[in-house]
């Protein structure tokens, strides 16, 4: 009835069936059309499709069915044969295209379903590669925890921020619920829970060292797993909860001495220390490898370390030491140097204050002899003089003793008459020796010198010390003095062998014997006679006055004088003999008296003067020209004067065989002039001598003198003997170098 | 003996001279110096040095005086006059002339002027003492007597 179909009017009214059919063949026919636009519009959308081809195929094929389909919504009903030929074409068409749809289809589905198990595959790969970036990234982790770990132990060098830094980081890195260090004690049988992590102040737990656990530990240079009931880890209360695991590692205690070259120490007989770390209570962490390698990483880290901490302490401590003992020596050096100081400051003091009312007493007390005097003024004066001679010598003594100590005494050497000296002890003695009736008999060898050259003063007081003694210890019977010169064989036979004089040419040692017939010495004494305030105490000496001085100074002045004192006895009661011997030198025939002030020259041999020896002086000073001048024509020579260097260079000539110039004359100086000299003869016998004056002789003057090729320099002012002993030298070797 | 006590009265002076300081060794070197070829050595020289020390000091005022110093000069004057004071052993105008030079180095007017004074001080000091002494000498050598030489035994 309802004809809304608006198709043809040859429907048969009751055949549903058709009608079904009809409709279905349409939306058949719809859905085949929008199929393959449905497929386009999709795989338009995505980029990656590779079988278009395929596509292609089966869209025409989706088509042509669809097509199919459509016709056949004509073909239920009569149709003309157009229609049916168009249906025929459309059904040949579209069986072509099925069958190679088909055929192709067998090719593509394999490849569609290995691109599923493709993708699985690389799922898996993808997974894979997951873990073991998560793997590599807490591999990772842990070296930068090892790293900041390491560095923050490294980064003091006090022991104990090492080890509670290493503690705290370890608990935070790896997130422990406890970490202890077990340290082992002094005598090396416990250990002693030093440090922990939790706990502020751990008090002394201590275990004993030789648990089979704590020696697991300590053999195996790894983190060993332990069980938390042993004792070292039963520091932290667990309460009810179950205990997390627990690991224990080793620490070497290295020292400084186990440290080779080339390899580890061998860590046999080393002492080491305990760590164990604790896991979270309660927790189902379990201790990883990585987290072992670490911790075994972090031992090792903190072993060096406190080596490092040890080291240090160890320098740290010698260095405070040194520094104790620096200012320790240096107080020290200074109250020395106070001492010695004050010392001399008593010293000089001593010596002029006390000397100088001395000196008044015996000149004032000598001169009064002279006077006239009743004879009780007279003895008492002579009390007087005697006294005071005998104060002043005790001050000499004291003060000369002291100045020998120091090094600072040096001898007077001089010109003087050595029998005179003899013959003044002599007489110096005599006074005692009649009043103690004793027989001093003097006995100067033949070969001895009249003169000598040495210290007068202290040789006289050297033979006066050793006769008095000989005096003071007679009480009766004889002494006898032999003064020779020392030879050769005799040298030999002189008490100790470090002695080993050697007579010369300009000198020669004098031997004195002085042998008496007193009290004598014992041997034991004998060594102590030559220490200073040292005297042997028998009643005979305790009554002969005297500060024990006198040898003492005198072994002194005989050591100075390049020589050796010594006393021989046979014993007590037996007398003693005193023997020194000292160097002397051999004067130089004397022409002309010294003058009295100038005692250390020598005087020199030869002519004393020059006559006619032509010499040429150059000199701007008008005076010191003149003065130059009336020495050396008081020596007898022919001298020309010249007052500027031109003049000089003028007159010049090969007859003047000595030139004085002044070394330091404005415009030319002293220098060119000798240069010039040099220039002017240069045959060496045909120049004159050159000689500068100047006034001053420092070390530049003389190299500058040398430079020129100057023979000689003198200190200004020059002296009458000075003078001579520079021409004569100069004449005898053609070169002086220095003459002050 | 009236020369006696004069021959006394010189050697108590020279001494003096000696003890203060105003003569050193180098005077009695020229004193050595003195014999019969050459009997007024001394009384040459010492006359010689107080011409010579006279035009010094007063070259030495008037280059001092300029408004600028020429130091150099100054010092190369009183280098001589210390030549000569140490050649006749005028001690004490020679240590002056040391203390001068000092000054003259270092380039201090004030301490240059004071010098000087210092010197011509002791100059005139040694100067007048001198010529006491040579009128001495001459009184002795007049009445007859002979001058004693001196020995210097401190």
């Amino acid at each position: 009835m309802d004809s809304c179909n608006c198709i043809e009017p040859q429907w048969p009214p009751d055949d549903l069936l058709m009608k079904y059919q009809y409709i279905s063949d349409f939306f058949i026919a719809l859905a085949y059309f929008s199929i393959p636009l449905e497929l386009i519009y999709f795989v338009k959308k995505s980029a990656v499709f590779p079988y278009r081809w395929v596509l292609v195929q089966f869209g025409a094929f989706i088509v042509l069915c669809g097509a199919t389909h459509l016709i056949n919504l004509w073909t239920s009903t009569m149709h003309s044969r157009t229609v049916a030929m168009v249906m025929t074409t459309a059904k040949v068409f579209t069986a072509a295209v099925s069958c190679i749809t088909a055929l192709l289809l067998v090719h593509i589905i394999p490849d569609l379903l290995s691109v599923k198990t493709r993708e699985m595959f690389l799922k898996n790969k993808a997974a894979e590669l997951d873990r073991e970036m998560g793997l590599i990234r807490t591999q990772e982790e842990t070296g930068r925890h090892v790293r900041m770990l390491t560095h923050e132990i490294r980064s003091t060098l006090d022991r104990h921020t090492i080890l509670k830094t290493t503690l705290v980081e370890l608990g935070r890195t790896l997130a422990l619920e406890e970490c202890a260090l077990w340290m082992p004690t002094r005598a090396g049988l416990e250990l002693q829970l030093s440090y922990t992590l939790r706990q502020q102040n751990p008090v002394g737990y201590t275990v004993p060292i030789h648990l089979p656990v704590i020696n697991q530990v300590f053999s195996s240079s790894h983190a060993v797993k332990i069980s938390p009931n042993c004792p070292v880890a039963s520091i932290h209360p667990s309460g009810k909860y179950t205990p997390g695991e627990v690991v224990a590692v080793r620490v070497p205690l290295l020292h400084l001495s186990d440290f080779q070259i080339n390899d580890w120490p061998e860590l046999s007989t080393k002492r080491y220390a305990l760590m164990v770390l604790m896991l979270p209570l309660d927790s189902a962490r379990q201790w990883r490898v990585h987290e072992l390698e670490l911790v075994e990483v972090v031992a090792d880290q903190v072993a060096v370390a406190l080596s490092h901490a040890a080291i240090l302490e160890e320098s740290m401590r010698a260095r405070d030491l040194l520094m104790e003992q620096n200012v320790a020596l240096d107080m020290a050096r200074r109250e020395a140097e106070t001492a010695i100081r004050a010392r001399n400051d008593f010293l000089a003091v001593m010596n002029h204050e006390m000397r100088t009312p001395m000196h008044a007493i015996i000149a004032l007390s000598s001169l009064l002899q002279e006077t006239e005097l009743t004879p009780e003024q007279r003895l008492m004066v002579e009390t007087i003089l005697k006294s005071s001679n005998l104060l002043s010598t005790l001050i000499n003594d004291v003060l000369d003793l002291s100045r020998l100590e120091d090094g600072s005494l040096q001898l007077d050497l001089g010109t003087f008459n050595l029998y005179a000296v003899f013959k003044e002890v002599l007489n110096l003695i005599k006074p005692i020796v009649s009043v103690k009736k004793l027989h001093v008999s003097l006995n100067l060898a033949p070969d001895l010198p009249e003169y000598a050259v040495g210290d007068e003063k202290r040789l006289m007081q050297t033979i006066l010390n050793v006769v008095g003694n000989a005096v003071k210890f007679s009480k009766d019977g004889s002494i006898s003095i032999t003064a020779f010169v020392a030879k050769a064989e005799l040298l030999r036979d002189s008490q100790t062998s470090e002695f080993f004089p050697v007579p010369g040419d300009n000198h020669f040692y004098l031997r004195v014997q002085v042998k008496d017939s007193g009290i004598g010495v014992s041997p034991q004494d004998i060594p102590k006679l030559f220490t200073k305030f040292a005297q042997t105490q028998s009643t005979a000496t305790r009554n002969s006055g005297g500060t024990g001085l006198g040898l003492a100074i005198c072994k002194r002045f005989v050591n100075l004088m390049e020589g050796h004192i010594w006393i021989e006895s046979e014993g007590l009661g037996k007398g003693c003999t005193a023997i020194f011997m000292v160097k002397l030198g051999i004067p130089e025939r004397l022409n002309e008296p010294e003058l009295a002030f100038m005692p250390k020259v020598p005087p020199n041999h030869g002519p004393t003067a020059f006559p006619g020896l032509k010499v040429l002086v150059m000199d701007e000073n008008g005076v010191s020209r003149k003065v130059t001048k009336g020495l050396l024509v008081h020596l007898g020579c022919d001298v020309t004067m010249v007052s500027s260097s031109e003049e000089c260079l003028r007159v010049v000539s090969n007859e003047h065989k000595v030139v004085f110039m002044d070394a330091c004359v404005p415009g030319m100086d002293g220098y060119e002039i000798a240069v010039r000299i040099h220039e002017k003869f240069t045959k060496r016998h045909e120049r004159p001598i050159i000689v500068a004056l100047t006034g001053n002789t420092d070390k530049v003057t003389k190299e500058n003198c040398m430079r020129v090729g100057m023979d000689g320099v003198i200190l200004k002012p020059v002296s009458l003997d000075k003078m001579r002993s520079v021409l004569s030298d100069l004449l005898e070797h053609r070169v002086l170098f220095e003459a002050i | 003996m009236e020369v006696v006590q004069i021959q006394r009265t010189l050697m108590d002076y020279t001494k003096s001279l000696f003890m203060e300081g105003l003569l050193d060794s180098q005077f009695l070197q020229l004193q050595q110096l003195q014999d019969e070829s050459n009997p007024d050595f001394v009384v040459e020289v010492v006359s010689l040095f107080f011409d010579d020390s006279e035009k010094l000091l007063n070259e030495l005022t008037i280059a001092l005086d300029q408004p600028s110093v020429d130091f150099k000069k100054v010092d190369s004057y009183v280098h001589q006059l210390k030549g000569s004071s140490s050649s006749i052993g005028a001690q004490r105008v020679k240590n002056a002339c040391v203390a001068f030079r000092n000054f003259c180095q270092v380039q201090n007017i004030e301490g240059c002027l004071t010098c000087l004074q210092q010197v011509k001080q002791e100059y005139y000091l040694v100067k007048n003492k001198l010529e006491t002494l040579f009128r001495l000498e001459q009184q002795i050598v007049t009445s007859g007597g002979s001058i004693p030489m001196i020995e210097m035994g401190f």
